[in-house]
């Protein structure tokens, strides 16, 4: 071997590790935007869950609502695994709860009613918003995962496969869908 | 008596909570009461003459299904209203811990509140985290009724305090008489089942061993079966030779239910438990079908210790087998035991039991004054 091959041969592998480290610290910075995101989507769940306890414990509502809403928020916020269905059983009921006739204008009389309500609503927007940054995230990192260098060279490590979260977190009332806002959509238009 | 019964279930969906409510302001009109009843339904819904419909159930996640409920301020001044025009004598809300109608009843309403408590609810955490809520409402009902033995442990856990226990009643003359299905009950024999095929507890399981035990020493014999669940999954647990002897009917209309009864010569309650009352015998007792039964608490009571009914030992297939085989060797004893049914019966014929429910109207009235508005 020519010296100029050894350099050659020393280059191509050199270039080659670089890629792979490049390759794998990007991966790396995929698990952390993941990990991170998902930190912030149970944050948005847990006050989402908290907000509406609150609501249900305030007095403002009737005993029904009250003990609908508390269920419901109880349920979300005590599930440890399988959390996704208690978490859209609980925005099925505060749809159900915010979709009643003239319910905001019934509440509006009564003190404290519309500051709850209101961050009742921006809770769940926050909900909504995490979860899209969420699962965004998790797309990204699974298709880097599946490039078949990753594979090959286990470049993810012994790191977990993050997995989608998929809920039912639509605050548009039952049979309106879509338009131009829905991407934040409000509890009561 | 005028009386005001809230049911807290949409009156369009069938179940046991609206079954009961509807039997028992029947019953209650028979003895010369006034009853109106207010419950979840459209405004132009085709409810009998005593319903008031409190406006269209809405669908929620409600103890691990979908219930339709109604809730809400407008829900609470149709309530208000109905209580208004009513004028009753005495209010009586059931399932007072769902949250609906019922609730929202104890919260308008002041003065005498009877309560029917009629499931038994596992979910105590979540009812923990309601406690507050639910307490301001529930120390109003001033007499407290269970169905089951369930229900009220499920009661005195959560909510504190006692119950008086009262059954749930059935109208007995609707499953006196029935024409048998096509070709029942036949000549050979013909046990029947009556459950969910695919509910372990309902214990399907345990009478189809029990048939394949049967069956080869009798040619003619027959098992009848209604129930949902998988068709195949049941026959593949009876001998190969004797499938053709098994008849599954699937789910079956209330007026099948009553035929069915009527075209079997052994009824079998093969349960391994998880009943709290055994709605299946008391039909089965008012049909007049001589039964076979597992010996567990809920069916001993009902069958009178085995005066109305044999019992076995729960779980045996071959004791099961043993029993159904006496019986299906002796008419003279099956009509003996059919008889002693039909007279046991009457005590959970809605007749009866509604008496019971006026005693604690009665108990509670006096004392309390008449139903009035609060708030």
């Amino acid at each position: 071997m020519t010296p100029m091959t050894s350099i050659i041969v020393i280059a191509v592998l050199a270039v080659i590790a670089v890629y792979i480290s490049w390759r794998a610290g990007r991966l790396d910075r995929l698990h952390a935007r993941v990990e991170a995101a998902r930190f912030a989507l149970d944050a948005a769940l847990v006050r989402r869950s908290s907000i509406a306890l609150e609501l249900a414990a305030s007095g403002l509502l009737d005993p029904a609502t009250s003990l609908l809403l508390a269920g419901a928020a109880h349920d979300a916020r005590s599930a440890e695994s399988a959390r996704e269905l208690p978490e859209s059983d609980l925005t099925r009921a505060l749809r159900a709860v915010f979709s009643q006739p003239d319910f905001r204008a019934l509440l509006a009389v009564r003190e404290g009613a519309e500051e709850l309500l209101t961050e009742l609503e921006s809770a769940s927007h926050q909900v909504f918003l995490a979860r899209k940054f969420y699962n965004d995230a998790v797309a990204a990192t699974q298709a880097a995962r599946r490039r078949w260098l990753a594979r090959l060279l286990r470049l993810a490590g012994r790191a977990p496969c993050p997995e989608f979260f998929e809920i039912d977190d639509s605050l548009a009332p039952a049979g309106e869908t879509g338009g131009p806002t829905a991407d934040l959509p409000h509890l009561t238009s | 008596m005028r009386v005001g019964l809230v049911c807290p279930y949409a009156w369009e969906v069938p179940g046991g909570v609206r079954e009961h409510v509807s039997g028992l302001a029947e019953a209650l009109m028979d003895l010369g009461h006034e009853v109106s009843v207010i419950a979840p339904a459209d405004e132009d819904a085709d409810v009998p003459p005593y319903v008031v419909p409190a406006g269209r159930a809405v669908p929620v996640p409600y103890n691990g299904s979908v219930a339709r409920l109604s809730f809400g301020f407008l829900s609470a001044s149709r309530v208000r209203r109905w209580l208004k025009d009513g004028d009753f004598d005495v209010l009586h809300v059931h399932e007072p811990a769902a949250p609906s109608l019922s609730l929202l009843a104890c919260w308008v309403a002041d003065g005498p509140i009877v309560a029917t408590m009629h499931a038994a609810m596992p979910r105590s955490r979540a009812l923990h985290a309601a406690q507050p809520i639910l307490a301001s409402a529930l120390e109003k009902i001033s007499g407290r009724i269970a169905v089951a033995e369930a229900a009220r442990s499920t009661l005195v856990e959560h909510l504190g305090g006692d119950a008086v226990l009262i059954p749930n009643g059935i109208n007995v003359s609707k499953f006196e008489k029935a024409e048998p299905l096509p070709g029942f009950p036949g000549t050979g024999g013909t046990l029947g089942f009556l459950g969910r095929m695919d509910e372990p507890r309902k214990g399907l399981d345990i009478l189809l061993e029990a048939f394949s035990l049967l069956a080869p020493e009798r040619p003619g014999l027959r098992l009848l079966v209604a129930g949902r669940g998988d068709p195949d999954e049941a026959l593949a647990q009876v001998r190969p030779d004797c499938r053709d002897r098994v008849v599954l009917l699937g789910q079956v209309s209330d007026a099948d239910r009553v035929r069915m009864l009527h075209s079997v010569d052994v009824f079998c309650a093969p349960n391994t438990g998880g009943e709290s009352f055994g709605y299946v015998l008391v039909e089965a007792m008012a049909s007049g079908a001589p039964i076979v039964a597992s010996d567990i608490d809920a069916f001993r009571q009902v069958l009178r210790g085995g005066a109305a009914g044999e019992l076995f030992e729960t779980g045996s297939p071959e004791a099961l087998a043993a029993a159904a085989g006496r019986l299906l060797d002796d008419p003279a004893h099956r009509a003996a035991l059919a008889a002693a049914a039909s007279a046991a019966v009457r005590e959970f014929d809605w007749s009866v039991v509604a008496r019971d429910v006026v005693r604690v109207y009665q108990a509670v009235a006096p004392a309390a004054g008449r139903v009035a508005v609060a708030l």
